[in-house]
């Protein structure tokens, strides 16, 4: 940016903010320097125009009326409750905590905007060390299409994009949903919709959604339905489901350190001749427990409820059975 | 970092008034690093500011500094008291960022990080984030993690009990911390790990206990550190591999481990590379996944699921799986050989005993029919 352009735009805002009145363009022209010396009215129109769009581009709140129905043109303000940021005093140990957000995204489309809210900060008087030394928290580059999603639901626009139904190499499908918002649940990033494909609501794993998105339709045109709890809708889908019952079951001394980990020890069991710990577990699925005993072998035992016991035995038995047959490709 | 651009230097020219502002007499050196530009950039944006002011720019309207030695100080601010309010960008990258730290335990402060965001909320108003929601109440900080970062920040080493997933074990470290990351969501600790020799990350929520050590931290000046932006997962020569069969109800599995060649098999089925580590992990998750995942390589192993003998005992495979048969058929051929022998030893004495009675026999019918022949003559001598 050339210093002239630069000089005229910190004038321009700071004539906007000082003034209650709307100023009209031709007003502007006459009292903020640098526009004097245009030539030509198209030109100077042309100029103002584009230092009002960079301006508003960089979140300057410029406002339009009259300030009288006798007016003929628009004028323009800046009001200044809503062009400074609010008050912010930070304790030492929050603004360390700022500070390593600031650097936490390693992908520049949120790297930069944190670094120059950092700034802004700053500039509102908190005092935030950059050096941290030995925390160096970083995070992966986050899901490629998050930016262009979480741009839909501000803008309130349905988009399309295909879809990978179970991650990985599972097949593409082409989605058109209405965005309703973003939620971040134990880590990961969901985006909440309501699926036009199905007609109903859903939720997507974000890093699921592959690019492009591509945005459909009006500005403004997806209405959030009244009363919506998007972390609702994830946590039904994702959350694991309550524990209704308690299991039992016994470890062998010094095996299943995974599943000591989730467990509560009862008490000291010997079964087979072998000597372990009895202990208790939430069982929420059954399916998912079973999955987690049955790869134990003879280091774990279920001792109750029964239909645990028998969903470990199916899933030994299934297991011996896929490999035994032969492999046919089907 | 470049400073001519519109979009980088504007905002800084708005920001730069209400900074000084706040910092009587700040040394211009300093506050050029906390904007991340060089001195000679400073010193020309602050003069074109002293160029700025209100209409009428006379000497009571226009930006004033003073410059004392290597400081600066602003004298008039022209009403440039307070920086411009946050972005939507700007507040959704930071809020964001700072939700993100107290969602994962261990790497911050939570309390401090959960505080900053409420009050950086506040701050940008409107700006904050609308059509974001993040999961709150933060998970309870552990106090093992708390112990963490207390002893990094020290520069402290550390012992840790630590639990491996891979050998499903748990283990005990003394360890060099080196600093703490969050990849996918989840807190880890790099640091050398004294034992393996190497550098290493632990996740958080797996460490189990530490203790803090009366010796800093000293990790090996060639200790490097770990690049995470292809993700955790860097196969190694240590690593084996298996290739999978997996159907429709656990694709999951192809999410959740490290896998390649992942080939499309139709039905939703799909084939897959996973490398591993220790056979009986491996032994383990197929048995655990009952038959919906079918191992196709190592066959070593596909038939010790298919014994059933993981069953049995999972750690047993994998390094003794041809064991047992070897066994049992140097055994029977063992115990083969000796019977034969024995059976040899108990049978040639009664044979020999009988060919040499027969010898005898045959020698004593030779005889006596000798005899009689004699005998015979005789008469028929006498007869005559």
């Amino acid at each position: 940016m050339s210093s002239a352009r630069a000089e005229r735009l910190v004038n321009l805002v700071l004539c906007l903010l000082s003034t209650r009145q709307f100023l009209t363009a031709e007003r502007i022209r006459k009292i903020v320097p640098g526009y004097a010396d245009v030539r030509g009215d198209e030109a100077f129109f042309r100029m103002f125009e584009r230092d009002k769009a960079e301006l508003r581009e960089l979140g300057v709140p410029l406002e339009t009326g009259r300030l009288s129905s006798f007016d003929t043109v628009d004028g323009y303000r800046i009001a200044r409750q809503d062009y400074e940021l609010g008050e912010i005093h930070l304790e030492p140990d929050e603004a360390a905590a700022v500070a390593l957000a600031a650097r936490l995204w390693d992908s520049p489309e949120l790297a930069m905007p944190a670094h120059s809210a950092l700034v802004k900060l700053r500039a509102a008087g908190v005092e935030v060390d950059e050096e941290q030394g030995r925390v160096q928290p970083r995070v992966r580059a986050t899901d490629p299409a998050f930016a262009a999603l979480l741009a839909a639901v501000r803008a309130g626009r349905a988009v399309t994009f295909d879809h990978q139904r179970g991650g990985v190499g599972g097949p593409v499908q082409r989605r058109t949903v209405e965005p309703w918002g973003v939620v971040s649940w134990r880590g990961r990033w969901y985006l909440c919709c309501y699926d036009r494909d199905r007609a109903a609501p859903r939720c997507f794993r974000i890093s699921r959604i592959m690019e492009p998105v591509t945005a459909l339709g009006p500005v403004g045109a997806v209405q959030v339905p009244e009363g919506v709890d998007l972390m609702g809708m994830v946590r039904q889908g994702v959350d694991p489901p309550p524990a209704t019952d308690t299991a039992r079951v016994w470890i062998a001394d010094g095996r299943a350190h995974g599943l000591r980990r989730l467990a509560r020890v009862v008490g000291r069991r010997s079964h087979g001749g072998r000597d372990g710990d009895e202990v208790e577990l939430d069982l929420r699925n059954v399916e998912t427990l079973a999955r987690w005993v049955a790869g134990h072998g003879p280091d774990v035992a279920v001792l109750g409820p029964q239909r645990l016991a028998e969903a470990v035995r199916a899933n030994w038995a299934a297991a011996v059975a896929a490999h035994t047959e032969p492999l046919v490709p089907r | 970092m470049s400073t001519g651009g519109v979009t980088e230097r504007l905002p800084r020219l708005l920001s730069l008034v209400p900074y000084l502002l706040a910092r009587p007499g700040i040394p211009v050196a300093e506050a050029a690093a906390d904007f991340g530009i060089s001195e000679k950039q400073l010193r020309r944006d602050l003069e074109l500011l002293w160029m700025c002011g209100l209409p009428g720019y006379g000497p009571g309207d226009l930006v004033d500094l003073s410059f004392s030695g290597d400081t600066v100080t602003v004298t008039h601010d022209a009403g440039m008291r307070r920086p411009l309010r946050l972005t939507t960008a700007e507040a959704t990258a930071l809020l964001m960022a700072l939700r993100t730290l107290a969602d994962v335990p261990g790497v911050a402060d939570t309390e401090a990080v959960r505080r900053a965001a409420a009050k950086v909320e506040r701050a940008v108003g409107d700006a904050g984030l609308a059509g974001v929601a993040i999961d709150g109440p933060s998970r309870e900080e552990a106090a093992t993690t708390a112990a963490v970062r207390d002893a990094l920040a020290a520069g402290n080493a550390m012992r840790i009990v630590y639990y491996t997933a891979g050998r499903d074990a748990v283990s005990q470290r003394t360890i060099d911390p080196m600093r703490l990351l969050i990849v996918d969501g989840r807190g880890y600790l790099e640091a050398w790990c004294r034992r393996a020799e190497a550098v290493r990350l632990f996740r958080l929520d797996r460490v189990e206990d530490v203790v803090v050590l009366d010796e800093p931290a000293a990790p090996p000046p060639d200790a490097e550190p770990t690049d995470v932006s292809e993700g955790l997962f860097r196969p190694s020569a240590d690593h084996r591999s298996a290739v999978l069969l997996l159907e429709r109800e656990v694709r999951w599995v192809a999410e959740y481990y490290p896998v390649d060649e992942i080939a499309e098999l139709g039905d939703e089925r799909m084939q897959v590379r996973l490398r591993y580590a220790d056979p009986s992990w491996l032994v383990r998750l197929v048995l655990g996944l009952g038959g919906g995942a079918r191992l196709v390589e190592p066959a070593e192993l596909v038939e010790a699921v298919a014994c059933g003998r993981g069953r049995r005992s999972a750690r047993w495979i994998g390094r003794t799986v041809r064991m047992g048969d070897m066994m049992l058929v140097v055994l029977t051929v063992v115990v083969g050989v000796v019977l034969l022998v024995v059976l040899l030893l108990l049978v040639l004495p009664p044979v020999r005993r009988f060919t040499r009675a027969n010898a005898a026999l045959r020698a004593g019918v030779a005889g006596r029919v000798a005899v009689l022949r004699a005998l015979a003559d005789e008469r028929r001598r006498g007869s005559a």
